[in-house]
């Protein structure tokens, strides 16, 4: 790497200046961690202050059958396989009681795997169940890779589909399955479900629906570096076109139980080198989320020093990346989080999936 | 460069290489930009240690856990009779190096233990002989100033005649526990039994004059105050002033699990571990090398500590009890490929070393 390259994008992210692909793998290289730490706390500070956010949310994952098959996954199951679950109408009655008395529940976030028999009815029903059970809770359901899967099985457009389900109360998008929107590392790391195109051509539609969306990185496994930063500078294009994306979450990849289990788990000096770099190349999405379930809890508070401004939910249960090995806890509580941002200097902010504050009757604990 | 206003003249001072006051040291740890305190670590480490980062292959003797000092914030201590409780032999210890030292890249001990009840002086320095006689080619580091302090005690003999034995009977180094805090307040609520912060100083002191370097620490996040890290700090900085004898500083986040204190103290974040890292980077203007012990840190904050003015990441440790007894949820011995590894993503350069920092072997490219 050339030297005034490195000089010229260490210039340009000290200044907070748009980056280029050239200027981004220079800064990767240099791999100066605390002065992209630094960098990027500056570029938080611009869009949030020294608020951090979290909310409320509850997992659900209706079923773990799928019939994609993706290497990279430990969720999984076929069908037939022992563990294998689908939840039924009455299941989710049961977990919609025990959302109605949590208290502040702002977000119910549904992710599942592709049922090979479950028609897209299945799904729907269960927006409006969620729906009718809990009208004032933001539901944030099915990556492009579902809705894909939907427009595949109904024969309608992907338009439609979100239109369907926007009008039967959904209301923004998780943005999972993004993985790395490269077709060689796709062909390789889940080759049967949405492609590249497909994965923008959703996020887009929906953006256009007026549909909120989030968008995710899963890095680490055989991915270049090159590729990986791409895969940013392809999420900062979309987010130019359409302003739709509210939040950038990142995953290190978890080998365990995967297909790519010869895998090895970056290190954290990578996640926060990540954490970091996202945060600058990133420049128009507003928040960057710190995804604790993923990156165990203390480097998630550690995130907020590497431009970071979410910690994510009081998780109810999250079956996905507990299947992949991560060995955090399952649930935390409100105080725990708020304590937990302002031992890092920040102000704890409780929001709604639309990042509004809301009201918590509770005082940041000193 | 990086910082508020609030932290110019502490900024100006370490560019200039000054040294920090106790107030500065206070100011720091009020510090809530941890990416300004992490760059000034790494700042002062770059000018001192260079890319080279330390660790050993090595394996922990810990020869008993039977022990009549009673620290309330110790998981590895226990009475004779307590569920657990052992103590080596010569055969037993001889066994445990023996199975290490297949390992060919093993290069020493670390040797520290309990304070045995009816152990005498000899007891632990006839193994240490042992050790030495079948293994002439192994380094060999242990006993704390804690431990040391009581050899003189039951032996009758001054903690120089006690190093002079040990160090004939082939000790090279002495390990930096047993520090704590160097606090009387602290010490007599948590471990009145052992070593005062007078005695642990004294015998690195003594060590330092008979030409054994040794290793200092802090335990930290249990019922110190941020003002008693600073003066412990000083207290160290003050000493190495005097001696220079001090290798390397380590810093141990207190592991309350398991422990008295379980139950009314919460383990340390990572955002403390990191800036106590980085704050002993910055008072410690005259200690070297700076530890960041992966066993105690997990090794997730012992790599990240890389970047906050750590130059030494310890061992693949063989074996390791003492604070696995505390809870501590890291694995019980890393590979050196994935120490190397650790150190390597971190953009710095492994170099295998001995007890006293002398580099046995580099992976430079
Ligand atoms: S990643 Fe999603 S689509 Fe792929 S196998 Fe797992 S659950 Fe199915
Ligand atoms: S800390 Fe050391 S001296 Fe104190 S009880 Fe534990 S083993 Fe004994």
């Amino acid at each position: 790497m050339i030297k005034e390259l490195i000089l010229q994008a260490r210039e340009k992210a000290n200044a907070g200046l748009r980056l280029n692909l050239q200027e981004a793998l220079a800064l990767y290289e240099d791999n100066d961690l605390l002065f992209l730490a630094d960098c990027a706390r500056r570029m938080k500070e611009k869009k949030s202050g020294r608020q951090v956010f979290y909310n409320v949310n509850k997992h659900i994952n209706l079923t773990n059958i799928c019939t994609s098959g993706c290497p990279l996954c430990a969720f999984q199951k076929k069908e037939g396989e022992p563990g294998g679950f689908v939840l039924e109408e009455t299941d989710i009655a049961k977990i919609l009681e025990e959302a109605k008395v949590t208290r502040n529940l702002g977000e119910i976030h549904i992710v599942s795997a592709l049922h090979p028999d479950k028609p897209f009815e299945y799904y729907l029903n269960v927006v409006k169940q969620v729906r009718q059970a809990l009208p004032q809770v933001d539901i944030k359901a099915f990556t492009p890779v579902e809705i894909v899967h939907f427009s595949q099985m109904t024969g309608k457009s992907i338009k439609e589909v979100l239109e369907i389900l926007q009008k039967a109360g959904l209301s923004s998008l998780p943005g999972g399955g993004a993985e790395i929107l490269s077709d060689r590392v796709r062909e390789i790391i889940c080759p049967k479900k949405a492609t590249t195109v497909q994965w923008i051509e959703t996020i887009k539609t929906a953006h256009k629906l007026g549909i909120r969306t989030n968008c995710t990185m899963m890095y680490g496994h055989i991915e270049t570096i090159e590729e990986r930063l791409q895969h940013l500078f392809t999420l900062r294009d979309i987010q130019d076109e359409t302003g739709g994306f509210q939040a950038f979450v990142s995953f290190p990849f978890h080998p365990a139980n995967t297909g790519l289990d010869y895998l090895k788990r970056v290190g954290s000096w990578e996640d926060m080198k990540m954490m970091a770099l996202s945060r600058l190349i990133l420049d128009n999405v507003d928040h960057i989320k710190a995804f604790w379930i993923m990156l165990t809890m203390p480097i998630a508070q550690l995130a907020l020093g590497f431009g970071a401004d979410d910690l994510d939910g009081t998780i109810g249960e999250e079956k996905i990346i507990h299947a992949a090995g991560a060995n955090t806890g399952r649930g935390i509580t409100r105080s725990k989080l708020r304590q937990l941002i302002t031992e890092a200097g920040f102000e704890p902010v409780e929001r709604d999936t639309f990042y509004h504050p809301v009201e918590t009757g509770e005082e940041a604990v000193k | 460069m990086y910082s508020s206003e609030e932290y110019k003249e502490i900024e100006k001072k370490i560019f200039a290489g000054e040294r920090l006051s106790r107030e500065d040291g206070i100011k720091l740890f009020a510090c809530k930009d941890i990416a300004w305190l992490g760059n000034m670590a790494d700042y002062v480490r770059q000018q001192k240690c260079g890319d080279i980062v330390y660790y050993n292959v090595n394996c922990h003797v810990n020869l008993t856990n039977i022990c009549t000092s009673k620290c309330k914030f110790c998981a590895f201590g226990r009475d004779k009779d307590d569920k657990g409780a052992y103590a080596m032999d010569v055969e037993d210890a001889l066994a445990l190096v023996r199975d290490a030292s297949k390992d060919p890249n093993l290069a020493g001990l670390h040797v520290v233990s309990g304070l045995h009840s009816d152990w005498s002086f000899e007891d632990y320095l006839q193994r240490l002989q042992a050790l030495h006689d079948e293994f002439p080619n192994l380094y060999l580091k242990g006993f704390t100033g804690v431990e040391i302090t009581h050899f003189a005690k039951i032996s009758g003999l001054s903690v120089e005649q006690v190093l002079r034995k040990l160090q004939q009977a082939g000790l090279q180094a002495i390990a930096g526990g047993g520090a704590e805090i160097l606090s009387d307040r602290v010490r007599n609520e948590l471990c009145p039994n052992k070593a005062t912060a007078a005695q642990w100083l004294e015998v690195s002191r003594t060590a330092h004059k008979l030409g054994i370097k040794t290793n200092a620490s802090m335990l930290y996040g249990h019922i110190e105050t941020l003002e008693e890290r600073v003066d412990h700090l000083l207290t160290l900085r003050d000493l190495q002033d005097e001696t220079g004898g001090i290798q390397t500083f380590i810093c141990f986040p207190f592991l309350p699990k398991h422990t008295e204190l379980g139950k009314t103290v919460q383990q340390t974040s990572m955002w403390d571990d990191l800036r106590t890292i980085a704050i002993s980077r910055l008072m410690l203007d005259n200690i070297t090398n700076i530890k960041a012990y992966w066993v105690m840190l997990t090794v997730p904050v012992a790599q990240i500590a890389l970047g906050f003015g750590a130059n030494d990441i310890d061992g693949t440790i063989h074996k390791e009890t003492i604070l696995h007894d505390a809870g501590a949820s890291s694995p019980t011995a890393l590979s050196e490929d994935n120490i190397i590894k650790i150190i390597r993503e971190a953009g710095r350069i492994p170099a295998a070393c001995d007890c006293n920092f002398n580099i046995l072997r580099t992976f430079a490219d």
